[in-house]
This record gives structure tokens, C-alpha cells and sequence, in this order.
């Protein structure tokens, strides 16, 4: 007997009880369901919630398997083993170690994040009699990529409860919460365990066992060292291909470009918020070039190092290129309308690398920038559908007129 | 309880639980965020909160048939006033790090809406005794989310009680954070004190259904 019958008939067999949610669930993501609907209207549609979470995960895959090489590539590099790979498809960086270490130290994230992730999602849908939601695939997916390296897993466990709880099912669960839940994990990370979530020390694999002995490596992310106004030492190319420390899924542009490309080619992803997001980053770029252009802020100043940065490199440093693609188009907590979502995709760039700028201690504002305009998204709409109505009814008076 | 009537015994359990007034009539939740990151003002607050509602509503009550009643706001500020004045003063003289760790927010008691509330809703209708036994319960109340919330804080946030370092020394790392073990710093930030408050209503109303009001 196959899996997918015998799934059917413990489904049956559980039918009404308590813990029946689980077999449903693991058979309806596994399978399509043997029954279907006998009356009322059929809706034929192949793109459900199951379908739109697998899409984005697809899309992320490319990120995902970058992130677990460049883990192991920045751990040797930055002891000196291997040479730097010169371009996306240097032979340094597609090697077998940087793989063995990479999955390694990738991998058990991946599983924690979904591991508890989904054993809360079954918890609450047991208790509150519910079938169990997909909303979890895609956030379990993002979680590991938007973490330094070397986080300990049981505070990714801790903060994969609270973001779930706490982002999400309090609110009534997939569809109804306010906040990213993805990234009210690395919000909760990030006021809480601070010191594993930024400085110099928590990007490469290694790097904080090593700190204080005579090994002790380090790696500065780019706003790192322009925050300090230090010099960098990756070329534009090496962040364009991503051979940067950073978070794990995060650095590689390039991939996150063909993500984006295809999410919009699916109509997974709104196109209107992505490229909203990077002309809000755009203008806030232009906005202090020329500030400084016009001497208000000198080299003394230390906003001076990011504020310096020509604007249209600040797409390809930091995550607000990934923010603007896997976060901010999130549907669910996004504007739904077409010119709300103009607004919000705008103002996410626009406070993104204003925090980025102006504070030292958030050197990427994009996760912030992201949940602050979750929670203003609902009122951005509100005051679209309102101005929409006052300009249907001027029109009405008009005629009657 | 054997020493007091039914009737007067709930002036003192229903505050407790279930009209506990920060987690059913979600009043007083400034300060109960504001000061629960360690356990010993919280515990200090609570205390101080305590002396002011029970003394305050004995004497409103006393108060309540000569004061006008259009001038009673102000009649109940300066009762108010005063036994927060008095707890001030005392803490400054006999704890004056605590003190200084409360600040105004000792000051702050004067506004408290708990303690308006009572004085409006009961003390004003009601005996001295009983009046003292509703203010006593409701302060209790108060004190103890206070105190659960500012143990969980502080645990969590701090990884200690009291000051005592329960949890191990975070630095030359003993007990817990031998294992690797971290202390939250979320926990200290006042944002989580609202979101453990918002847990103790949720596990409050998910357990008394009568309490979910819509």
C-alpha cells in the first residue's frame, strides 16, 4: 500500500479527533487530497497557498545553496587556506570543503528553524482544532538565511517560538498577522542576543571561538567597515556575486536578482513593491550624496563613510536587496492595494538607508524599515481606498450637477 | 477566610484574578512596564502602591459624604498627593539608591488610574472597611503582576533575583552560562514587559472563558 493511501486512512480513522490536524497536513503537502467538493461552485485554481509557498522556496534555493558555500569559502579564506576567488565562478569558492563545511554549519540552522517552526504550527493547531496552515514553509526557509553564520541554535529555537507565537498565531495564524513573522525572528534576535548578531566577529564560521587567541579571525560586513568609517576591502563585483560575509543567504545579488525575476515571472512577488523599495533606497542615496556633494557633512562627521557611498551602490551592500525581494513582498503584510503598495515599497527603501546612515549601532535598517511599515501598511491602504471613493463620488456630484 | 464575610473576603480575591484591574481592566500598565525589569522595585512599587490605595480609600471614604461633588477630583488629588508625598519622602530617607532607581515614577503613582478609579468607583459609596478591603485587593492586584512579571524579567533579562546571581555569573561563566547560555537582553527593554503582560491575559482568558469579552 502506498503512503499516500495509508495517510488517507488514518486521516479517516482520526477523523473529529483532536489530533487529526497533523495527518491532514502531512498528506495534503504531501499529496493532493482524495476528496473533492460535490456542490456549490468549483473554482479551479492551481496557484494555492500551498503552490505560492513552494514557489517562493524555489526561488530562494539558489540563495540557500550560495550561502552554504560562501559559509565555508569565508571560513578558509579568512584563515588564510584558499585564495580569494576571483569572480562568481572561481574555483576556490565551488569546492568540496567549502560544501562539507557549509552544509555543516547551514544545514542544522535549516533544521531547527523548520523543526520548531512547524512542531508550534501542529502545537497550535491540535489545541485550537484548526488544520494545520503552509504559512511556515517560506518563513522556515528565510529564517536560516537571514541569521549570521555562527548563532547558537538554541536561541534560532527560542526566537523561532517567540516570532511564530507571538508574530503570528496570536494574531490568528497564516493570513492574519500585522508583523513579518521571518523577520520578527531576527527583530527578537537582534534586541536580545545583540552580541551574536552583529560586529566583526559573528559572520564567519569560526571567528568567535577564535577571538582573543593568537588564530582569532575576523570579518567585517561592508556597513561594518563603511559605518567606521574604515576602508573596504571587497570590489564591487565581489558584492555583486556575493563573495562578502554576511548573513547566509543574503549576499549574493545576482542570485537574488534571478529570484526576483522569477517570482515576478510566476506573479508570486509583487514587481510594484521590489522596484518601489529600490527607487525609496535610490532617492534616500541621492538625498545624502548630494548633501555631501555640498559640503554640509566633511570626512570628520561619522555619518560621512555611508553617506559618502555613491547611492546606487547601496543596493548591492547590505540585505535591502533581499528585504525588498523575500520580506517586503510578503502578501499577507504588505499593502494590498496597487498604489498603497507604491508607497509602502517606497518608504521601506527611504527608511531603510536612512537607519542604515544615520545609526551606527543598526548597521542594516532594512529588517526595521521592514516591520515599521508592516505595521503602517493597513493605514496606507485605508487612505488609498478613502481617496479613491472621494474622487468616485466628486465624479457622481459632477454628473448630477 | 474566617475573619471576613463572604462579601468582603471578594473585595480582596476578586482583584486578584479575575478583575485583576492591569490584566482584566488593563489599568495601570504604564508604570507596570516602566519598573518591572528588576524584582525589587517592582516588589517596592507594589508595596508603596498598597499603602496609598488602602489608606487613600479609607480616607475618601470618611471624606466621602462632606466632599462636594463637584469639586471631588480635586479632594481625591490631594489625598492622593499627599500619601504618595509621605512614600516618597520615606524611600528617599531610608532607600535612597531605590529611590533614585524609581524616580518619578513613585511621583507618578499620583496619576495611576487604578487608584482614581477606586476612589471614584467605590470609595466614594462605601465604608471605610470595606473601603479599605477594595483598596488592599486591587493594589494586590496590582503588585502582583508587578511582582510576576519583574521575576520573569529579571530572570531572563538579567539572570538574577534580587540582585543574587541564580543563573551563574555571566562572565567568568558559572552555572547556565557554563553551557552557553545567554541572557536576554529583550527582556530588559520595556516592549517586553508589554508582551509578557499580553501573555499572563492571554493565559489568564484562555483558561477563565467567561473573562473574553467581544
Amino acid at each position: 500500500m502506498s503512503l499516500k493511501s495509508n495517510l488517507h486512512i488514518l486521516k479517516e480513522k482520526y477523523k473529529g479527533k483532536k489530533i487529526a490536524p497533523v495527518f491532514n497536513a502531512l498528506h495534503t503537502f504531501l499529496y493532493l487530497p482524495n476528496d473533492t467538493t460535490h456542490n456549490g461552485t468549483h473554482i479551479k485554481a492551481a496557484d494555492d497557498l500551498k503552490r505560492t509557498m513552494n514557489t517562493v522556496i524555489i526561488a530562494l534555493i539558489p540563495c540557500l545553496i550560495f550561502g552554504i558555500f560562501n559559509a565555508g569559502y569565508q571560513h578558509y579564506l579568512a584563515l588564510g587556506e584558499i585564495e580569494s576567488a576571483k569572480g562568481f565562478l572561481g574555483a576556490s569558492f565551488w569546492s568540496l570543503d567549502n560544501l562539507i563545511l557549509g552544509a555543516w554549519t547551514v544545514l542544522p540552522l535549516v533544521v531547527v528553524s523548520y523543526g520548531v517552526g512547524l512542531a508550534v504550527e501542529f502545537l497550535f493547531a491540535v489545541i485550537k482544532g484548526h488544520e494545520v496552515e503552509e504559512g511556515y514553509l517560506v518563513t522556515g526557509m528565510l529564517v536560516p538565511l537571514i541569521v549570521p553564520i555562527d548563532i547558537p541554535l538554541w536561541m534560532l529555537a527560542v526566537a523561532v517560538v517567540f516570532g511564530v507565537v507571538i508574530g503570528k498565531e496570536v494574531f490568528g495564524g497564516t493570513g492574519m498577522n500585522i508583523l513579518n513573522p521571518a523577520l520578527t525572528i531576527r527583530a527578537f534576535l537582534f534586541f536580545a542576543y545583540p552580541t551574536w548578531m552583529s560586529g566583526d566577529k559573528v559572520w564567519v564560521h569560526g571567528a568567535v571561538e577564535r577571538a582573543g587567541t593568537a588564530d582569532a579571525i575576523s570579518g567585517e560586513t561592508i556597513l561594518g567597515s563603511y559605518a567606521q568609517n574604515s576602508t573596504v576591502a571587497y570590489d564591487y563585483w565581489d558584492m555583486f556575486w556575493g563573495l562578502i560575509p554576511g548573513s547566509v543567504g543574503e549576499t549574493s545579488k545576482v542570485l537574488i536578482i534571478l529570484g526576483a525575476l522569477f517570482l515576478i515571472f510566476t506573479k508570486i512577488g509583487s514587481w510594484r513593491i521590489i522596484v518601489s523599495t529600490l527607487i525609496g533606497a535610490l532617492v534616500m542615496g541621492l538625498i545624502f550624496n548630494t548633501v555631501v556633494d555640498a559640503g554640509w557633512i566633511t570626512e570628520t562627521s561619522k555619518f560621512y563613510g555611508l553617506m559618502s557611498v555613491p547611492f546606487w551602490q547601496h543596493l548591492i551592500i547590505g540585505s535591502i536587496l533581499f528585504g525588498a525581494v523575500y520580506m517586503a513582498t510578503d502578501p499577507v503584510t504588505a499593502s494590498q492595494t496597487n498604489k498603497g503598495k507604491w508607497i509602502y515599497g517606497f518608504l521601506i527603501g527611504f527608511i531603510s538607508i536612512m537607519i542604515r546612515v544615520f545609526n551606527p549601532a543598526y548597521p542594516e535598517g532594512v529588517f526595521l524599515a521592514i516591520l515599521l511599515m508592516n505595521v503602517f501598511a493597513p493605514t496606507i491602504d485605508h487612505y488609498v481606498i478613502q481617496g479613491n471613493v472621494k474622487r468616485r463620488m466628486n465624479r457622481v456630484k459632477v454628473k448630477a450637477a | 477566610m474566617g475573619l471576613l464575610s463572604k462579601k468582603d473576603g471578594k473585595l480582596i480575591s476578586d482583584p486578584l484574578l479575575d478583575n485583576n484591574p492591569i490584566t482584566i481592566q488593563v489599568l495601570g500598565i504604564c508604570s507596570a512596564l516602566a519598573i518591572t525589569a528588576q524584582l525589587k522595585p517592582s516588589i517596592v512599587m507594589a508595596v508603596s502602591v498598597i499603602f496609598v490605595m488602602g489608606v487613600g480609600n479609607v480616607v475618601i471614604s470618611l471624606m466621602r459624604n462632606i466632599i462636594p461633588s463637584k469639586i471631588r477630583i480635586i479632594a481625591q488629588l490631594i489625598v492622593v498627593a499627599t500619601l504618595v508625598i509621605i512614600v516618597d519622602q520615606v524611600l528617599k530617607a531610608f532607600a535612597y539608591s531605590l529611590s533614585k532607581e524609581l524616580s518619578v515614577f513613585i511621583g507618578l503613582i499620583i496619576t495611576n488610574c487604578i487608584i482614581m478609579g477606586r476612589f471614584e468607583a467605590f470609595a466614594l459609596a462605601n465604608g471605610p472597611w470595606r473601603s479599605f478591603l477594595d483598596g488592599i485587593g486591587n493594589a494586590l492586584g496590582y503588585g502582583l503582576i508587578l511582582v510576576v512579571v519583574g521575576f520573569f524579567r529579571e530572570l531572563l533579562g538579567s539572570g538574577t533575583l534580587f540582585g543574587f546571581k541564580v543563573m551563574g555569573d555571566p562572565v567568568e561563566k558559572t552555572g547556565l552560562f557554563a553551557l552557553g547560555y545567554e541572557n536576554n537582553g529583550f527582556m530588559v527593554l520595556p516592549p517586553m514587559a508589554l508582551i509578557v503582560v499580553g501573555i499572563i491575559i492571554w493565559i489568564q482568558r484562555s483558561r477563565n472563558k467567561a473573562l473574553i469579552e467581544d
